[in-house]
């Protein structure tokens, strides 16, 4: 028997820890999702298509800076001495994953304009006049329009990166300690833009290929996750147990139902029988897709908080 | 520059939690909120059952986790005994500090700030002893310079049996239990 007694009751911290709420895991998810459109768009621009689509090449950087707005401002209200953002600006501290994320974010703004001004809709063109010689001038220059779509997909994979990684730094939470985390938050954003493209856009071909391009991330996503709890099982006690909480433990059948069977196995399935011609591409399985990525960090953030060092000792 | 550390006599403590008071006096701590706490640690199946007595808050670490994630600098380590502590004026809230502490020692105060134990450094600045260490009645509590070998805790650390808190967390905590 190991039985521990403690007179400390300090508000979000005990018994268990839950200091982020439905705040963090929005910001997570909507910067996922921005990064892998980032990715997507980025990909498209790339390869030419701005010269004929105009949904991924015009909508999306749009629909980014909108969705990336609205996951900062969950990030903002998570702020519990709000007044003092600023603060994360007069600094660099290079060991604090957050201090990269608030000057990544900084980077992703601009690098989106960037990609709204490939192509500039007929309505919004003759408007600002900087803008259409910004437009102009990138469209005179093909390597020009190569390095916004390269730009964009680095951008965006060091964002999607980044929403991994703020939370693997937390060494003090054993769920979170792990190396693959980022690669699965990056894997779950791409799927989670591909499944958001494949449901919204009307070109066919982009219809296609994104629903294409979404199983292979699903598929990677099921041996990330493999990858992700066969590492926590072979490490510590506390590891073992943290992998425990998904497994068999409070968070297990959410994490079963929610973000492996309806996240990602069945819209996988579904997704195969429409790309392979067998039932009609219809906004289901994406909207599978989309809520078991959402869920999905629901489950980390709050599993994470608590999963504990001491839980090793218990 | 002085490395300020605490050792606790398990076999003295009697969790009567005067610490625990002393430290919301002298710190004006807000009603509700801890920044030290008693825990009772039992171990062993009964009828052999051991049970350890611990006044516990901010390990002070060597390698302080809540320092290096910090986004903005508020989470520091002091000039003088390098002891951890946190500019209020420069903290946002973000909790990360929170989630990277092992020990669960810190919490936001209301006013919207991380918060935790600071070794009461205002007093040790002048000269005299964290409130928890100078009210205690068993004088079960020691404060002093790990890097002087002739301090009251180093001296004890070399005589006595003694253990960290989650020394596998990798945090190089500098408070420590005599057993």
């Amino acid at each position: 028997m190991h039985e521990l007694t403690t007179t400390r009751s300090n508000p979000q911290v005990d018994p268990s820890l839950h200091i982020w709420g439905w705040e963090i895991p929005v910001y997570l998810f909507l910067g996922g999702l921005v990064a892998g459109i980032m990715i997507i768009s980025g990909y498209f621009i790339f390869k030419g298509r701005h010269k004929h689509s105009y949904f991924s090449c015009f909508w999306l950087p749009h629909i980014s800076l909108v969705l990336l707005t609205a996951g900062m401002l969950a990030l903002f209200l998570d702020l519990e001495h709000k007044l003092y953002v600023w603060r994360l600006y007069t600094t660099f501290k290079i060991a604090s994953p957050m201090s990269w994320g608030s000057w990544i974010l900084i980077l992703v703004y601009p690098t989106l304009l960037a990609t709204t001004l490939t192509r500039i809709p007929p309505a919004f063109q003759n408007r600002i006049k900087l803008f259409d010689t910004i437009s102009a001038f990138i469209n005179r220059h093909p390597t020009a329009v190569k390095n916004v779509g390269v730009l964009s997909m680095i951008v965006g994979a060091i964002l999607g990166m980044y929403t991994g990684v703020l939370l693997s730094a937390l060494g003090a939470r054993p769920l979170w300690n792990s190396s693959i985390l980022w690669v699965l938050f990056l894997t779950s954003g791409l799927s989670s833009a591909a499944a958001f493209v494949h449901m919204i856009t009307d070109d066919v071909y982009e219809r296609e290929l994104l629903a294409k391009a979404d199983n292979g991330f699903l598929v990677f996503e099921l041996f990330l996750f493999a990858q992700f709890l066969i590492g926590l099982l072979s490490s510590t006690h506390a590891h073992q147990s943290a992998a425990h909480l998904l497994l068999s433990g409070p968070y297990a059948a959410v994490f079963w139902v929610f973000v492996i069977g309806l996240g990602i196995f069945i819209p996988l399935i579904v997704q195969l029988l429409a790309v392979n011609h067998k039932v009609q591409h219809t906004p289901v399985a994406p909207i599978m897709v989309i809520a078991g990525g959402l869920i999905l960090r629901f489950v980390i953030v709050s599993a994470g908080q608590y999963s504990h060092w001491a839980m090793a000792g218990m | 520059m002085a490395r300020f550390g605490m050792v606790i006599d398990t076999t003295k403590c009697v969790g009567c939690m005067d610490c625990v008071v002393a430290c919301k006096t002298e710190n004006n701590v807000p009603e509700g909120y801890n920044r030290d706490w008693i825990v009772q640690d039992v171990r062993g199946t009964f009828p052999t059952l051991t049970m350890e007595i611990r006044s516990e808050r901010c390990n002070h670490c060597d390698n302080p986790p809540c320092v290096s994630c910090c986004p903005t600098g508020a989470s520091h380590v002091h000039d003088v005994g390098s002891v951890v502590l946190v500019t209020k004026e420069e903290c946002i809230g973000c909790k990360a500090c929170i989630a990277s502490c092992p020990y669960d020692a810190r919490f936001i105060h209301p006013e919207g700030y991380a918060d935790k134990c600071t070794f009461c450094i205002h007093r040790v600045e002048k000269g005299l002893d964290p409130a928890c260490v100078a009210v205690c009645p068993t004088h079960c509590m020691y404060f002093g310079d790990l890097d002087d070998p002739h301090s009251n805790v180093s001296t004890l650390l070399a005589s006595r049996k003694h253990h960290a808190l989650m020394p596998e967390a990798g945090t190089q905590p500098r408070i420590f239990y005599l057993t």
